[in-house]
């Protein structure tokens, strides 16, 4: 430190003054000079060895090191740019943009016209950047000046926002969408036999008749499943009461499904003595859509499985299995929204609506339930319900009342 | 990439590459927002797109400059040599692709009685791949990702199925409604346009192989 190191003039001045004195006095010269050499010398022992200085607490100036320590493992992406580089990348902001960005220019890692525009300017600010790693996602950044050329930057995820609000509109765009595209149909057929004033030949017109009648059955599944979605969305809240014996509800869904011609694919391996709390018109509906599902997209002619169980955990699992082709990992947690579909023509050749799995979800959401979706690529698909029982309830032999 | 010893062509290089993301960043969102006023017919978005091109041209001959003072001052060797090169071509393709918006944008003025045209359903869809196929070789490159580069060029194939399958579709609509043929020719040039993105897209995944690994792909689309 400088002060420790600092001459002491005064103190020489005296042993300077003393010497000379001795000298005045009559002491012979080299006495006066040793003693001058002897006090000097122990005002240089002094000095050199001074107290220690207390050394100043940091009032919390980081170096770069500590700062990046200190945000590594923030749960949300930072970073600090340092002349228009990125000198820190917490672990956070490296798993989002690759660690490639460390060292790099600001613009390599955002390169989005309002970001850019934003870290250049050097002020403190915010900008929506859309499609900063994957096309549709949105990330609010946030740009924190600290020093001239050096700033933190912080990324907000708004993908998750955006993405609820966006789904109210498209609920709408897309019910409006299936609702009229089968009436397109019905109505052009309609018109053509109408315009046509019987000339056509009869099995023309019955084919025109056929394809009719089965868009307006469309209409009426998907309006039938509207209303049923709307009414199990209102009534989620509320615990069903009834006692359901659920195997011959099970059995009866899954032949109902299954119709006349689908009968054989079906296999049901059932055991009985299973009771929950729950809707027999939903659970059927979560059976049929289950079970309808699976035939329809599962490989044709292949069988279908469909197993009641009961678990040790006080729960009843219901288990739907396909040997179909199965569903790519990146839809799964797609499946349940509405309208969702893996592949939208082979679902609308199939007459499917889109509702089917979102139903699923309610129902077991309001019976307290879990669903679960396995799949494998070509192996097939397990739907697996989970639903508690009742308390002690072996339904099949004694009713038991209402507690 | 090892640190220099002459700190200022470190820097040099640095500045080349933010200016080549900064020159993609704006293509990408120009590329994107030309297919938003292309379906809604905005055409203030379009004079936008028009209008921002200008920039674009600017950063790329402001590359060109940088890349030319680079190798002037210090002659660069093996991958930096590599990198400046690439950051040269690249640098020209993208101000393409920024062409390429600026024509859709135009052809977006010109079209009518959007509803009418069933292609207009599948452009969107077109262009999707094709912006998607700009962002992913700008991470590439950010990234020195030779295999992205190849994904990028792999999926070229699937614009060029598009605009197959767009180009029927036109030619038959034009033959049945010979009263639109201007807008559905209109179409077949963004479709075109789009057509070129993909390709401009594939191009600067070469560079960015060649860059990283100083071999071009192997092209086997013949």
């Amino acid at each position: 430190m400088e002060q420790d190191r600092a001459f002491p003039v005064a103190s020489l001045a005296l042993a300077a003054i003393a010497s000379v004195a001795m000298g005045i006095a009559g002491a012979p010269w080299w006495l006066a000079f040793a003693v001058f050499l002897v006090w000097a010398g122990s005002l240089w022992l002094a000095v050199a060895a001074p107290p220690r200085a207390v050394e100043p607490v940091s009032n919390g100036t980081f170096n770069r090191d500590d700062m990046g320590e200190f945000i590594e493992h923030a749960g949300t992406p930072l970073l600090v740019a340092e002349n228009g580089r990125i000198s820190i990348a917490n672990k956070a902001a490296r798993n989002l943009l690759g660690a490639h960005v460390l060292g790099q220019d600001i613009r390599v890692a955002f390169r989005h016209p309002e970001a850019v525009s934003l870290l250049e300017r050097g002020q403190s600010g915010q900008a929506a950047v859309q499609g900063l790693v994957r096309r549709r996602d949105i990330w609010i950044l946030n740009f924190q000046r600290l020093t001239d050329g050096l700033g933190v930057i912080e990324l907000l995820n708004q993908t998750a926002e955006a993405d609820i609000s966006r789904a109210h509109t498209d609920f709408v765009a897309n019910a409006s969408h299936e609702l009229r595209t089968p009436l397109s149909s019905i109505i052009g057929y309609v018109e053509t036999l109408r315009e046509d004033g019987g000339k056509a030949p009869p099995e023309m017109r019955r084919k025109f008749l056929d394809t009719v009648l089965s868009e307006a059955k469309r209409l009426q599944n998907l309006v039938n499943d509207l209303m049923s979605l709307s009414r199990v969305e209102a009534e989620k809240h509320d615990l069903p009461q009834e006692e359901l014996p659920l195997r011959e509800l099970v059995e009866t869904a899954a032949r109902d499904a299954a119709g006349p011609d689908r009968q054989d694919r079906v296999t049901l391996d059932c055991t009985g003595g299973i009771a929950i709390r729950g809707d027999a018109r939903q659970i059927e509906q979560l059976v049929r859509n289950l079970v309808d599902n699976a035939l329809k997209y599962g490989a044709a002619g292949e069988t279908v499985t469909v197993t009641l169980r009961r678990l040790p955990e006080a729960e009843a699992e219901l288990t739907v299995t396909d040997k179909g082709e199965g569903i790519a990992p990146e839809h799964l947690p797609h499946l349940t929204r509405r309208f969702y579909r893996t592949d939208p023509s082979r679902s609308r050749a199939s007459g499917g609506t889109g509702l089917g799995l979102a139903i699923v979800k309610h129902i077991v959401e309001r019976h307290r339930g879990r669903l679960d979706i396995q799949s494998k690529l070509g192996q097939g698909t397990s739907v697996i319900v989970r639903i508690p029982l009742v308390e002690g309830g072996e339904a099949d032999t004694a009713p038991e009342g209402l507690s | 990439m090892t640190e220099h010893t002459v700190k200022a062509f470190d820097e040099d290089i640095t500045r080349l590459r933010g200016l080549i993301a900064e020159m993609g960043g704006l293509a990408e969102v120009a590329v994107q927002n030309a297919m938003d006023a292309l379906v809604k017919g905005d055409d203030a978005l379009a004079k936008k797109i028009i209008e921002g091109d200008k920039k674009i041209d600017a950063l790329e001959s402001e590359v060109d400059k940088l890349a030319v003072r680079v190798i002037a001052l210090r002659a660069p060797m093996a991958d930096d040599l590599r990198e400046v090169i690439a950051a040269l071509k690249i640098a020209g393709v993208v101000e393409r692709i920024g062409d390429y918006s600026k024509a859709i944008a135009k052809a977006s003025r010109e079209i009518a009685d959007r509803k009418r045209f069933e292609p207009l359903t599948l452009l969107p869809a077109m262009g999707e791949l094709a912006a998607e196929m700009v962002h992913d070789v700008l991470t590439a490159y950010g990234a020195r990702d030779a295999a992205l580069a190849r994904e990028v060029i792999a999926a070229d194939r699937k614009v060029d199925n598009f605009y197959n399958s767009i180009f029927r579709n036109l030619v038959s609509h034009m033959v049945e409604n010979p009263s639109t043929i201007s807008t559905a020719a209109q179409l077949l040039f963004v479709a075109r346009n789009i057509e070129r993105i993909g390709d401009h897209a594939t191009n600067v995944a070469e560079m960015v192989h060649f860059a990283a690994t100083g071999t071009y792909p192997v092209d086997d689309d013949l």
